[in-house]
C-alpha cells in the first residue's frame, strides 16, 4: 500500500501484487465488517435477536459460512438472458468498487494513487454500479428485473447530482481536488483561530454532508431508497435471477460500496485518516510520523464504522419511498438545497 | 350508475385515442405482470394479474384459487366436532374466531346456550386471536413497505398472545376449544394475571409501532391517499370489518348484533376513520387492537364463576333446520350458513369469510396506480389466502 | 403546553435505537433453541400417548378421527374368570395402535372421544423423523409417552370443579 515508500526498492510486479493485495483487503473487510456487525449483529439486536450464534463465538464465523453456502450453489442463467451481459453484469458494479477505493488515502504515504483530480475520479467511477446494475436488469429476461433495472438507472442518475454538488461545497472550502489535500486542509485548518479540533468539514459544511449522506444511502440502493431491490414488490429487483457466485458478487459489491462510500464521506467530512495537525504540533504533511501511517488506517476504519453505522441505522428503521417521490425530493429539495449551500461556500469562501 | 357513466366515457375515450394515433414512436405497448402466485408480497398464493404501462397499471384482476381446500363440501363428510377442528384453518393467524360464529350456528340450532362464563372466555379468546392476528398485520405492513424491523416486533409480542391461547386452549394455531354448548374445559390457573401482563405489553408494542412506522412521514406519504375507496363504493363490492369503517361507514357487527358473547357487556367504541385510503385502514386497525386489549381487560375482572359447559348430550345430532351467524372476525364479516337434516354432521355449510368479499374491490382499486402503490394496497386491505380460497 | 413535535423520521430512529441498547443490556426474546428449551404449557398438544391397558380398541377414537390416521386392529381373548367358578371372561386384546403422526392435524377429539381414558396428551415435541414413515408411532411407541403425561392443571378461580376429571 506504500506506495511512494516503496516503489524505490521493490519491482513493478511486487509494488503492483502489494496494491492488489492492498485493493482486496481494503474493499473486502469493511465489506465483512459490516455485514457481520450491522447486518448480522445490530439488525438482530434492533430486532430484539441475537442473530447467529452458532458459527464461531458469537456467530463470528457466519459470513464464511454464507460465502461456502453461496459458492456451492449452482450457477442458474434464465433460458432467455443474455449470457455473455449476464455473466458480466455482478463484475462491472464490483468492479466500480474497486475502482473508487483507488483514490482513497489511508495514511500519509498509504494510498493506492495520488490524484489531483481524486474528488472528480471518485463521482465519476461511482456511476459505474449504475451501467452493470442496468445490464443485469436487461439481460436477466425477466419482467421484474427489467423494473428494477430501470428504477435503479432513474433513481442512481438523479441521486449524482446532489452528491455532486454536495462535495463541491467541500472542494471550494478545500481548495483542492485531490482527496489527500482535503485531509490535510481539514487537519491542519483551524475555527476561528482554535485548532484544537482542525476544521473538520462536517461542522462548516453541515448541510452538504447531510446531502451527501443521503445521496450516498441512494447511491447504495438501501431503505428507504431500495426500489431496485424491493424485495415485497420486484422479488428481487435486477437480482432476482442470479444465484450462487454471481449472487455473492453483488452481495459483496453492495456491502463493500457502503464501506468505501463511508471512507470517502469520512475523508470528506470527519477529517479522514488523519488526527488534528496541532496535537503532536505537525504543519503540514511532511512533517507527520511515519507510525500514521499505521494508526491512520486504523482512524479511517473507526470513522468508516461509526458513518456505515448511521447507513444501516436508516435502513433498517425506515420503510422506502416510492419512485416518483423519490425523484421529486431529489430535485425538488437536494437539489436547490445545494446549490445554495454552494453560493454560500462560495461567499464565505471569498469574504473570508 | 357513477361506475357505468365512467365505463363508457372511457371506451369512448379510448375509442377516440384509437383513432388518433398518428405518432407511431410514441406508441408504448403494455406489459403483463404476473404478481404471483409466487411473490412475496401476496403472503400466500393469490394471483394478480396486471397490464402495466410503464409503472402504471392499466388494468389488474386478483386470481384466487391457488389454494382452495373445499372446506365447504368437507364439512358435508364430517360430524360437527369435526368440522370445528377444520374450520380452525380458515383464517390461520386469528383461528380461534373462525370456530365461534359456527358453534354459534349451531348452538342455534339445537336451541342451547353456552353458559354465561363460557360466554366471557370465548369473547376473551376472540379478542386474543384478533389481536394476534392484527399485530401480525401491524408488522408485516412495515415489510410490504420496505421497513425490515416492524415484523420482528410483532412476532416478537404477538407471541405472547400465543402463549396464553396455547396455555388456554393446547394449540397455538388450532386451538378446537369451542363445543357446541359451551367450552372443552376451564382456563388454567394463573391465566388471567398472565393476560394483564400481555394487554400491558401489547400495548407498549402499539405504541412502539405508532412511532416506528405511522408517525414516520415517508410511511405518511406512501399511504396517504393511496387506493381511496369512498363509502358507497365499499358498501357496493361487500367490504366489511376495519376496511369498510376506515371508509366512513359505523359498522361493527360486534356491537350491532345481539349475540350470546360478551361484547356488550363491557365498555369499548367502534373506530372510523372518515378518509378510505390505506392510512385509514392501518391506522383503523392499529387503534382496534388497543380497543381489544381494552376488550379483554375488563372482560377479565368481570369474568363470572360457574359451568363452561350447558347440559348436551354427548353424541351431537343437530335438529333439522338453517342457521345464519356472523360475527365481527379479525379480517371482517365471517359468517355460516348452516343447513342441517337431522344428522351428526352438517347437510350443507355456506362460508362466508371476509377477505374474499373484500379483495374483490381490487380490479377497481387497482386501475391507474403505480406499481409500488400495488403492494400498499393489498397489504392495507388485508387478506388471508387462506381466508379468500378457503 | 403542546409537547414540542419531533419529526417521525427521528422518533423510529429511536425506537429502533432504544431496542438496541434494551437486548444488549436486558438480552433478546429469543431461545437459542437447542441449548436451551422452552417447556409448553401442560395443556399443550404435542404427542398422544396410550395407556395400552384401559384401551379396549373400541374403535371410538379410529372413527371420530377428521383424516383417519388411527389405526387399530384386535382381537377377543378368553381370560381367567375374576372368581373361582365363574365363566372365563371375554376380553378385547390390542394388536395394533397406530397413530400417523404425519397424517394426525393435532386436534385431540380421539383423546376427548376416548370413554376408558386410554388416550392422554402429552406436551413433548421432538420427535421429528428424517424418514417420514417413522411418524408412524406403533403401541409401544405411544405406550413410551405416558411417562411425559403431566398432571391436569389447576383451574381458574370461579371454575365449576366438580364433575371434571
Amino acid at each position: 500500500m506504500n506506495a511512494a515508500v516503496l516503489s524505490a526498492d521493490l519491482a513493478y510486479w511486487a509494488q503492483s501484487l502489494l496494491r492488489v493485495l492492498g485493493g482486496l483487503v481494503a474493499v473486502l473487510l469493511p465489506a465483512g465488517t459490516i455485514v457481520y456487525l450491522f447486518l448480522f449483529k445490530m439488525m438482530s439486536f434492533m430486532q430484539s435477536r441475537l442473530g447467529p450464534m452458532e458459527a464461531g463465538p458469537y456467530g463470528s464465523m457466519q459470513l464464511f459460512a454464507e460465502v461456502g453456502k453461496w459458492l456451492q450453489k449452482e450457477d442458474i442463467y434464465p433460458a432467455r438472458a443474455d449470457r455473455f451481459l449476464f455473466k458480466i453484469a455482478p463484475l462491472i458494479v464490483l468492479a466500480s468498487t474497486f475502482l473508487l477505493v483507488v483514490v482513497v488515502p489511508f495514511g500519509p504515504d498509504a494510498w493506492f494513487t495520488d490524484f489531483e483530480a481524486g474528488v472528480f475520479y471518485m463521482l465519476a467511477v461511482s456511476s459505474v454500479s449504475v451501467l452493470g446494475i442496468l445490464i443485469a436488469g436487461w439481460s436477466s429476461a425477466n419482467k421484474y428485473s427489467l423494473l428494477g433495472g430501470l428504477r435503479a438507472a432513474g433513481q442512481l442518475i438523479a441521486y449524482e447530482l446532489p452528491m455532486v454538488l454536495a462535495v463541491v461545497g467541500v472542494v471550494i472550502q478545500a481548495g483542492t481536488m485531490n482527496m489527500q489535500g482535503i485531509v490535510v486542509a481539514q487537519n491542519a485548518g483551524s475555527m476561528f483561530g482554535w485548532d484544537g479540533l482542525g476544521n473538520p468539514y462536517v461542522l462548516t459544511q453541515f448541510v452538504g454532508f447531510v446531502i451527501f449522506m443521503i445521496a450516498v444511502q441512494a447511491e447504495l440502493t438501501q431503505t428507504p431508497f431500495d426500489m431496485p431491490i424491493a424485495e415485497s414488490e420486484l422479488v428481487s429487483g435486477y437480482m432476482t435471477e442470479y444465484s450462487g457466485f454471481r449472487f455473492l458478487i453483488f452481495f459483496i459489491g453492495e456491502f463493500a460500496t457502503a464501506g468505501v462510500f463511508s471512507m470517502i464521506a469520512s475523508v470528506l467530512f470527519l477529517g479522514g485518516w488523519a488526527v488534528p495537525f496541532s496535537w503532536f504540533g505537525w504543519t503540514n504533511l511532511n512533517d507527520i510520523d511515519n507510525w500514521m501511517n499505521v494508526a491512520g488506517p486504523l482512524i479511517l476504519f473507526t470513522k468508516m464504522v461509526v458513518l456505515s453505522f448511521i447507513i444501516m441505522w436508516v435502513r433498517f428503521s425506515f420503510p422506502r419511498f416510492r419512485e416518483d417521490q423519490l425523484q421529486r425530493f431529489a430535485w425538488k429539495v437536494l437539489i436547490p438545497v445545494s446549490l445554495v449551500n454552494i453560493m454560500l461556500t462560495a461567499i464565505f469562501k471569498v469574504a473570508f | 350508475m357513477s361506475l357505468l357513466g365512467d365505463r363508457q366515457q372511457l371506451a369512448y375515450i379510448a375509442s377516440q385515442a384509437a383513432d388518433a394515433r398518428v405518432n407511431v414512436e410514441l406508441e408504448t405497448e403494455g406489459m403483463t405482470l404476473n404478481i404471483g402466485p409466487q411473490h412475496p408480497a401476496t403472503h400466500g398464493t393469490l394471483r394478480i394479474i396486471a397490464r402495466l404501462d410503464g409503472e402504471q397499471v392499466i388494468w389488474a384482476e386478483p386470481s384466487a384459487g391457488y389454494m382452495h381446500r373445499g372446506y365447504e363440501k368437507l364439512t358435508e363428510v364430517r360430524t360437527y366436532p369435526q368440522v370445528t377442528a377444520l374450520v380452525n384453518r380458515i383464517d390461520w393467524l386469528g383461528s380461534f374466531a373462525n370456530e365461534v360464529p359456527f358453534i354459534l350456528a349451531a348452538e342455534k340450532l339445537m336451541g342451547v346456550e353456552a353458559p354465561s362464563r363460557a360466554q366471557h372466555i370465548r369473547t376473551i379468546l376472540f379478542e386474543l386471536s384478533r389481536i394476534a392476528n392484527v399485530s401480525l398485520f401491524l408488522g408485516d405492513l412495515g415489510v410490504q413497505l420496505g421497513a425490515v424491523t416492524p415484523v420482528f416486533f410483532a412476532f416478537r409480542d404477538r407471541e405472547y398472545v400465543l402463549n396464553l391461547i396455547e396455555a388456554a386452549t393446547g394449540g397455538r394455531f388450532h386451538p378446537n376449544f369451542d363445543r357446541i354448548g359451551g367450552l372443552k374445559e376451564d382456563l388454567p390457573a394463573g391465566f388471567i394475571d398472565e393476560t394483564r401482563n400481555v394487554m400491558k405489553k401489547l400495548r407498549t408494542f402499539c405504541d412502539q409501532i405508532e412511532d416506528l412506522l405511522f408517525g414516520n412521514e415517508i410511511f405518511q406519504s406512501r399511504t396517504r391517499g393511496i387506493g381511496v375507496i369512498p363509502k358507497d363504493v365499499a358498501l357496493q363490492y361487500g367490504m366489511s370489518g376495519a376496511n369498510l369503517r376506515a371508509s366512513g361507514v359505523d359498522w361493527d357487527l360486534r356491537r350491532d348484533q345481539s349475540l350470546p358473547m360478551a361484547w356488550n357487556k363491557v365498555d369499548w367504541k367502534v373506530i372510523t376513520h372518515p378518509d378510505g385510503d390505506s392510512f385509514a385502514r392501518c391506522w383503523v386497525r392499529l387503534q382496534e387492537v388497543r380497543e381489544s386489549t381494552r376488550i379483554v381487560d375488563q372482560l377479565l375482572d368481570t369474568i363470572p364463576a360457574g359451568p363452561v359447559m350447558a347440559k348436551v348430550p354427548k353424541i351431537i345430532k343437530v335438529p333439522e333446520g338453517e342457521a345464519w351467524v356472523s360475527t365481527e372476525n379479525p379480517l371482517g364479516e365471517m359468517g355460516y350458513y348452516v343447513v342441517s337434516q337431522g344428522d351428526m354432521g352438517p347437510f350443507r355449510v355456506k362460508i362466508r369469510s371476509a377477505s374474499f368479499n373484500n379483495i374483490s374491490i381490487v380490479p377497481w382499486l387497482l386501475k391507474g396506480v403505480y406499481v409500488p402503490d400495488i403492494i400498499t394496497i393489498l397489504a392495507s386491505l388485508y387478506f388471508i389466502l387462506g381466508d379468500i380460497d378457503r | 403546553m403542546a409537547k414540542p413535535k419531533v419529526p417521525g423520521l427521528f422518533k423510529g430512529l429511536g425506537v429502533t435505537f432504544g431496542t438496541l441498547m434494551r437486548t444488549a443490556t436486558e438480552g433478546s426474546n429469543t431461545i437459542q433453541y437447542p441449548h436451551e428449551k422452552e417447556t409448553p404449557p401442560v395443556r399443550a398438544r404435542g404427542v398422544i400417548a396410550l395407556h395400552e391397558g384401559n384401551c379396549t380398541s373400541c374403535m371410538l377414537c379410529a372413527r371420530s378421527c377428521p383424516d383417519w390416521c388411527i389405526y387399530i386392529e384386535g382381537h377377543k381373548e378368553l381370560a381367567p374368570p375374576r372368581r373361582a367358578g365363574g365363566s372365563p371372561r371375554k376380553v378385547n386384546k390390542l394388536d395394533r395402535f397406530d397413530i400417523d403422526y404425519a397424517l394426525c392435524m393435532y386436534c385431540g377429539i380421539c383423546v376427548e372421544v376416548c370413554p376408558f381414558d386410554a388416550l392422554f396428551w402429552s406436551p413433548e415435541y421432538e420427535y421429528s423423523e428424517p424418514r417420514i414413515a417413522d411418524l408412524l408411532h406403533d403401541k409401544s411407541k405411544l405406550g413410551e409417552w405416558m411417562e411425559t403425561v403431566p398432571e391436569a392443571p389447576e383451574l381458574e378461580a370461579g371454575a365449576d370443579k366438580k364433575g371434571k376429571k
